[in-house]
């Protein structure tokens, strides 16, 4: 296996990604001064009762209960549970002796979890110059004070601090109890929620909280062996699993407050334009109606009730600002393909070897990738309560971004960041949807007309669709040579909108630099081909469009192994053991010689049945797919998908399975059937009808393996995503010959 | 004023017919877990018994459910567990959780007609019923074990 290759990289001058980054986050941070003075002080303390006690961020004891502290948000992948469990695991906490609680904003919440990511070193990448640049970003992000759930980072984020805190915490609770009982702390041990003395008398840690609280904290402390782990890698029950079953959970569109009036809205679906006009006369008198209001880009109705609210708001005629992007989808491609020109180079990511002289060595083959806009739309509509009173603000939402929820909700109404006080809720998913803030701002304008009264806003879902800020619209000019059966050049030019940076724009922190997520699926490839380039060009005046699961490697992905394929083919090699001979990183083969053995792989089935590979790594995670297919009379039917993922370590094991399948629905479902499309400024999809990815009857069987090989800890919500839809192009192509280079690839051909 | 039963207790409901019960139920009468998804019937998350049967909850008038005995996710099992709740804690089927509901009550339906449902018949009926985060697979078994479960009695 040889040592670990020294991957090339990105230039090591911190004015790419980590530094703009930085910047943008600095920006965030200096807003976040006013709210927090510094990272380090507990948001905890601030709000403790009587004879109570926090040691830091993440548990708060008083007599009556302990609360752990969630500070990454759930949107169904489960952090709601695997966070406290973590604390749980060093405090010795059963389940059900401690309550979760979401964070409030705060910088002491700032996410490590991105510190791999904002360095501009491959995944793979150990050398001390990596290392040095991830502590580096990790710096950063600890002066920024971010606070946000997204990037698959909450598990990279918490391994090590949650379990920290826990140890901190059964550390102190002995040290109060060796206090009180004169016995010495290292002759104490802990138990399902108590500290107990060597006769095997039994302390609650509630009843040390007062102790404790006049003590400094252990700092000193040492994480338990895996091998003495209660909970971590092992099937365990997801602590939100019983109530989601009984009906007993509350997602936020589920709250509700006395005195609370009903909000719907229609805005204009020309994104980001004003209202001009409207005539509200049919919709006033309409059953339940108590209000219509203006608000900056439409008219809010106020009801008795939500379906009142909804039904009178369509019933608003509204007049609209048209919108800055062209009217009609033809011209959206139009715009993006006389993109690949020098006025848009965002940047060109890597270049090894010399590509002019590469191409023209061998057999060249070329191709044009295109990637939709497609929608988030997650079960749950956008939805928040808000009250607005003359000194301040307070908002009941699910939002991946506590602090910029505070930014847009103050700026919305002329407040400031910290007269808003936000509160999170549990999510009926986001996929990125609930890191934007359309419902936050409409929110905020709603109820700062109604001062007093707690306003509850729903988006119908039709809304909710016209308001989706999509996934960046993309394509690949891409092409390549072969010689003597092998590839001996790659050049990768993808012209997109720049969906992170986007978003960080719309967060308050804009950035000039290149958007780092065009560069995933590109830059980040590991085979050993001698002539490679990857190139960037941002595509200008098009929808807004934003993080949409597994982000820039959600289009990026599809291109590049697809077109990797089309170069094993040409070079008339076997398209899993050419990516396995291919492949440099030896941790990465092993994950594509896993897969391949799931799957049995022999090489060709024949008759009307085909199997396509991908391997895509997002967010440091390697993940391979296998994706077997048939050709009926009916079109393609999906028969079965294998999964090797290498996350370091997988904590949960029975939850990582189902976010794996998960996101094996999510990127073939939308490959297979969704996008959005604008006509005369609106997108026209406006149900699930219109977009419906994938249901029941065409899901195959999923099989999950994960690895434990990398040297990190990795994260799991996203990295499943981009092999799919790649995975099953190739394995269209290997079952008809047909090469299907756009999504949704219904388009071209048929779905059982 | 119209008359229903919900979840075995009468309620009066002052609301126009055309309202549809899944509001009712939501902003009336405070009752959650039928949830809001598409308004169309296109997801199936609003489903809810009405006399027994597996109903979307956005397409039914108050003025035709009027009198009607509805039952909803939160009394599906009388009390205790209801197998099918049961088979999906053990399969560890939702992630967000949010069209859990509509598909447990869906699932309820589909075993009271066909105790013994293959994969095909389970697509067949269950399909109506949109996961996003994908939980097709668990959901598929644990109609499998709970079919198990209710067989055995």
């Amino acid at each position: 296996m040889g040592e670990m290759p020294h991957l090339s990289r990105r230039s090591f001058v911190f004015g790419s990604v980590a530094v703009a980054s930085g910047v943008a986050f600095g920006q965030f941070a200096q807003a976040q001064q006013a709210v927090s003075s510094a990272a380090t002080t507990n948001p905890l303390a601030a709000g403790l009762g009587p004879h109570s006690v926090t040691f830091n961020p993440w548990v708060e004891i008083s007599p009556e209960r302990i609360t752990l502290i969630a500070q990454h948000a759930d949107k169904g992948q489960g952090v709601g549970s695997i966070q406290p469990l973590l604390i749980a695991e060093e405090l010795d906490l059963e389940p059900d002796q401690f309550e979760i609680r979401f964070a409030g904003p705060s910088p002491a919440y700032f996410n490590t979890g991105f510190a791999h990511e904002l360095a501009p070193f491959m995944a793979a990448d150990q050398s001390p110059e990596a290392e040095k640049a991830r502590a580096a970003a990790l710096e950063w992000l600890r002066k920024a004070g971010l606070q946000m759930t997204g990037g698959s980072s909450t598990i990279p984020d918490t391994y090590d601090k949650l379990r920290m805190a826990g140890a901190v915490t059964r550390e102190t609770l002995k040290a109060a109890a060796a206090k009180r009982t004169g016995v010495a702390a290292a002759d104490l041990r802990t138990e399902a929620g108590n500290v107990v003395l060597p006769d095997g008398t039994k302390i609650p840690y509630v009843a040390l909280s007062a102790d404790a609280a006049k003590i400094t904290p252990i700092a000193d402390v040492k994480l338990r062996e895996p091998s003495q782990w209660r909970f971590i890698g092992k099937p365990m029950e997801r602590l939100d699993i019983r109530s989601k079953v009984t009906g007993d959970m509350k997602f936020g569109i589920d709250r509700k407050m006395d005195g609370m009036v009903y909000a719907a809205v229609k805005l204009n679906p020309n994104k980001g334009q004003p209202i001009r006009s409207y005539d509200a006369s049919k919709a006033q008198s309409m059953p339940g109606v108590k209000k219509i209001l203006k608000i900056s880009n439409g008219i809010a109705v106020i009801a008795t009730n939500s379906w009142y609210a909804m039904q009178a708001a369509e019933r608003v005629d509204c007049t609209w600002e048209p919108s800055k992007y062209p009217a009609e989808q033809a011209e959206h491609w139009n715009v993006v393909a006389s993109s690949f020109a020098p006025q848009f180079l965002a940047k060109e990511w890597r270049h090894d070897g010399d590509i002019d002289t590469g191409l023209k060595d061998g057999t060249l083959v070329e191709a044009e990738y295109r990637a939709p806009y497609v929608g988030h739309q997650p079960l749950e509509p956008l939805n928040g309560i808000g009250i607005v009173t003359d000194t301040g603000m307070e908002i009941w939402a699910g939002h991946q971004t506590p602090q910029s929820v505070q930014y847009i909700a103050a700026t919305a109404i002329g407040m400031k960041p910290e007269q808003v006080t936000f509160h999170n809720e549990w999510m009926g998913g986001s996929f990125g949807h609930r890191l934007e803030f359309e419902n936050i701002r409409v929110l905020a304008e709603i109820a700062n007309q109604l001062r007093g009264t707690p306003v509850k806003l729903v988006f119908s879902r039709e809304q909710d669709f016209l308001q989706d800020i999509p996934r960046q619209i993309a394509m690949g000019r891409y092409r390549g040579s072969v010689k003597d059966g092998k590839i001996i050049a790659a050049d990768f030019q993808v012209a997109a909108t720049a969906p992170f940076k986007e978003l960080l724009a719309r967060m308050g922190a804009p950035s000039n630099d290149p958007d780092g997520q065009l560069a995933v699926g590109i830059w980040n490839v590991y085979y050993d081909i001698p002539n490679y380039r990857a190139t960037s060009f941002e595509v200008q005046g098009l929808s807004p469009s934003t993080t949409w699961r597994s982000v820039g490697a959600s289009a990026n992905g599809f291109f590049t192994e697809s077109f990797i394929d089309e170069l094993i083919h040409a070079a008339g090699l076997d398209p899993l053991m050419a990516r396995i001979q291919m492949c440099k990183i030896p941790i990465y083969r092993k994950l594509m010689e896993t897969v391949g053995e799931m799957a049995d792989w022999k090489g060709p089935l024949g008759s009307g049945k085909g199997r396509g590979v991908a391997f895509v790594e997002s967010f440091g995670t390697s993940v391979a797919e296998i994706v077997e297919v048939t050709m009926t009379d009916f079109g393609i039917k999906i028969d079965k998908v294998w999964v090797a993922a290498d996350v370091g370590k997988v904590v949960d094991p029975v939850n990582f399975e189902n976010l794996v399948q998960g996101g094996v629905v999510w990127g073939l479902g939308h490959a297979m059937n969704c996008e959005l499309t604008y006509a005369k400024g609106a997108v026209q999809q406006t149900n699930y009808h219109h977009h419906e990815a994938m249901r029941m009857y065409q899901c195959p069987v999923i099989e999950v393996r994960g690895l434990e090989n990398d040297y990190t800890v990795r994260g799991i919500g996203e990295p499943p995503v981009p092999p799919a839809a790649p995975a099953l192009a190739n394995a269209i192509f290997a079952a008809t010959g047909k090469r299907i280079r756009e999504m949704p690839f219904n388009k071209f051909i048929d779905f059982v | 004023m119209f008359m229903l039963t919900v979840n075995g207790l009468k309620r009066q409901i002052d609301v126009v017919p055309e309202m549809p019960l899944l509001w009712v139920l939501r902003d009336e009468l405070g009752i959650t877990s039928p949830k809001y998804g598409c308004g169309i019937a296109q997801c199936g998350a609003c489903t809810v018994q009405i006399d027994g049967v597996a109903v979307r909850s956005c397409q039914a008038r108050m003025a035709d459910v009027a009198g009607k005995a509805i039952t909803t996710l939160e009394a599906v099992g009388n009390g205790k567990l209801h197998p099918v709740q049961e088979a999906w804690i053990e399969h560890q089927v939702p992630q967000c959780g949010y069209c859990q509901a509509g598909q447990i009550i869906q699932a309820i339906s589909l075993l009271e007609t066909i105790p013994q449902p293959t994969d095909e018949d389970i697509n067949e009926v269950m399909s109506g019923n949109l996961c996003r985060c994908g939980t097709y697979e668990r959901i598929r078994a644990a109609i499998h074990a709970a079919a198990e479960k209710m067989g055995g009695k």
